[in-house]
């Protein structure tokens, strides 16, 4: 279900300047605009009035933080970022958040797919009871399912390391992503398999140079959603890495930061721009794919 | 997202190979071999981190477990009886239900009135609006949760200047301190933080509403108030029944806004049930409890089941009403 504007056929989309488009409204449309924009405008601005807040404070001195409501700082001080970056181990955490991140993306996006792929075109023994099995995952109360996953981390020698989140991370069915896939191969037509099947290629080479290619929406919304998870995810590595503080990610280090500088107001702040915005920007770029994710998720 | 995934899931065509083409079972094994190859590191993964955690994590609450070092002793239902008895339990458990009763409603309604203003194609800003309302889901809630501790501060935070300088209060309103506030506080900060998806979901739901019916009621004379209620309203009702569940299961699971912004205090105010089970397990107080944290949540867990279940009929329900409606 995309969400774009609805087509409406009635529309007057001819009109090609803004004016053009303005004076094609009704006198109705053209009111409601106004006041819709005119209520929207300043809640919108305290919408993301604390994003905006928290960068300035990290250009700020700790006294000028909390001396106005005045976003433009008097006397930059980009030195609150290398500080951050180097005496706070932000730029090591990045690192951590960078590579946990990637790695489970990566991990998710073959394996989601690949089951995804078999359930959407295939019919084997034993898929009915699979597919009820997945259904039962998302059913069953979860109790405190970080206390096993810790210990099987453990056991499995990877306590403590950036393997360990990682796979944490990436773990779990994804029934969600694996149903955005089944979905989007099951309506692709069968000729398609059909014909390269005749050419001579394989089960393996079907699905690595026909079928995944022509997933690329289902690709960048998995890559979308599980990147967003995993470079926001607290829990699992507050829990993996409570011994080793050199392996935290950004929200854990920045967690434990808060503790530890608790009088560094703009290096907090700093701090907390650095890890909020490569997130951000990569929402702003490609929200189109963000929203239609999420969309497709709840449609699922 | 739960129920229609399961029911999605149930209505994948089935395509491919014959499902009974009369040979051997062995025969139609080896012939399936690539499928189950390629279903072979999903289900290593899923069986690792979520079925084998899920079970195991009921089997824990059994046990007097004193931290991950120390051996394990089965105490059969004595964590439970524990649970039933601690009023710190309790406590929690009222406050996420009670969270949960007010953030939801706020959240969901609120979404609603917003996606339902930003749904006309014709408003150009839509798009705009959008993107700013979604902006807090894709940030991490740890690091916004200790972000909003600056910004609600009583130390000349932004929001304490603000009131001040409108004269809404005489003076600094101490948000996260004061245990009447802290839980409020947080509520209010979850419901920006979650807005977003959900007035995603309802721009989702309000895709389905055809147009012809509003056209046709136009005709009749309707204005927007009535075409929104006779028409927008019974036609996603099904989809708020899942919104809702969504928003509650979140809602009730709430934990790092709240660990970042109060750690669950002051004086407990604003412990909620994953930042008791957090506290019993790995926290500061005391000789971590494995077991018994694993029993509360496990508890707790049931409980959300049940609500889910009780949604879940309410769709069928809805369901079953839309198909009536649809087809006067």
């Amino acid at each position: 279900m995309a969400i774009r504007p609805r087509s409406q056929p009635k529309a007057p989309v001819h009109a090609t300047s803004a004016r053009g488009w303005w004076r094609s409204l009704g006198r109705g449309s053209r009111l409601r605009a106004i006041v819709t924009t005119a209520i929207l405008l300043p809640i919108g601005f305290g919408w993301i009035y604390p994003f905006l807040w928290t960068v300035s404070a990290g250009f700020k001195s700790s006294g000028e933080i909390f001396a106005g409501l005045n976003l433009i700082p008097a006397d930059p001080q980009p030195e609150n970022y290398s500080r951050a970056w180097t005496d706070a181990n932000i730029g090591r955490y990045f690192g951590n958040s960078l590579i946990t991140t990637v790695a489970s993306t990566a991990i998710v996006l073959v394996t989601v797919s690949m089951m995804g792929y078999v359930l959407g075109r295939y019919q084997f023994p034993g898929k009915k009871p699979l597919i009820a099995l997945l259904a039962v995952t998302v059913f069953l109360p979860e109790g405190y399912t970080i206390i096993p996953i810790f210990e099987l981390v453990n056991r499995l020698g990877l306590a403590n390391s950036l393997a360990g989140v990682t796979l944490a991370l990436a773990g779990g069915a994804n029934v969600v992503m694996v149903l955005l896939f089944a979905g989007y191969f099951a309506q692709l037509p069968k000729e398609l398999e059909e014909a390269a099947v005749v050419d001579g290629a394989g089960f393996l080479r079907v699905f690595w140079e026909i079928m995944l290619p022509l997933s690329k929406p289902i690709i960048a919304t998995t890559i979308i959603l599980q990147s967003m998870q995993s470079w926001n995810a607290f829990l699992q590595p507050l829990v993996l890495t409570l011994a080793r503080p050199d392996l935290r990610t950004l929200a854990v280090g920045i967690y434990a930061f808060q503790g530890q500088f608790y009088t560094d107001w703009s290096g907090m702040a700093a701090a907390a721009t650095i890890s909020l915005a490569p997130i951000v920007i990569i929402f702003l770029f490609l929200q189109r794919y963000f929203v239609e994710g999420v969309a497709g998720a709840v449609k699922a | 997202m739960a129920i229609g995934a399961a029911k999605h899931a149930a209505s994948l065509p089935e395509r491919g190979t014959p499902a009974r083409d009369g040979k051997p079972l062995t025969q139609r094994l080896w012939a399936a071999r690539w499928c189950y190859l390629f279903l072979l590191p999903n289900l290593v993964l899923a069986g690792m981190f979520t079925f084998y955690p899920t079970v195991m994590s009921w089997y824990f609450a059994f046990f007097d477990w004193s931290g991950f070092q120390s051996d394990r002793e089965w105490i059969g239902l004595d964590n439970f009886r524990e649970i039933v008895a601690d009023e710190f339990f309790w406590d929690a458990y009222r406050r996420s239900f009670l969270f949960m009763l007010v953030a939801v409603p706020t959240q969901v309604v609120l979404a609603l009135i917003v996606a339902l203003a930003l749904n006309d194609s014709s408003y150009k800003l839509g798009t705009f609006f959008r993107t700013v309302f979604f902006l807090p889901v894709v940030t991490s809630a740890a690091i916004v949760g200790i972000v909003m501790t600056f910004v609600f501060s009583p130390f000349n935070g932004p929001v304490n200047k603000v009131l001040l300088e409108v004269g809404l209060v005489d003076r600094p309103v101490d948000f996260l301190g004061d245990p009447d506030t802290a839980l409020w506080t947080v509520a209010g900060v979850w419901i920006w933080k979650w807005f977003g998806i959900t007035m995603i979901y309802w721009l989702a739901a309000l895709q389905v509403v055809p147009q012809e019916l509003y056209e046709a009621a136009r005709l009749d004379g309707a204005n927007r108030m009535r075409l929104h209620k006779d028409i927008t309203l019974p036609m996603v009702f099904p989809f708020a029944v899942v919104i809702v569940l969504i928003t509650i299961v979140g809602a009730l699971n709430v934990f790092g806004l709240v660990q970042t912004m109060t750690g669950g205090g002051p004086f407990f105010a604003s412990e909620v049930m994953e930042v008791y089970v957090y506290r019993n397990a790995f926290g500061q107080s005391g000789i971590p409890r494995l077991g018994y944290a694993s029993a509360a949540a496990l508890f707790f867990g049931i409980t959300v089941l049940g609500l889910s279940l009780l949604q879940g009929w309410g769709l069928k329900k809805a369901n079953h009403a839309r198909a009536e409606m649809t087809q006067t």
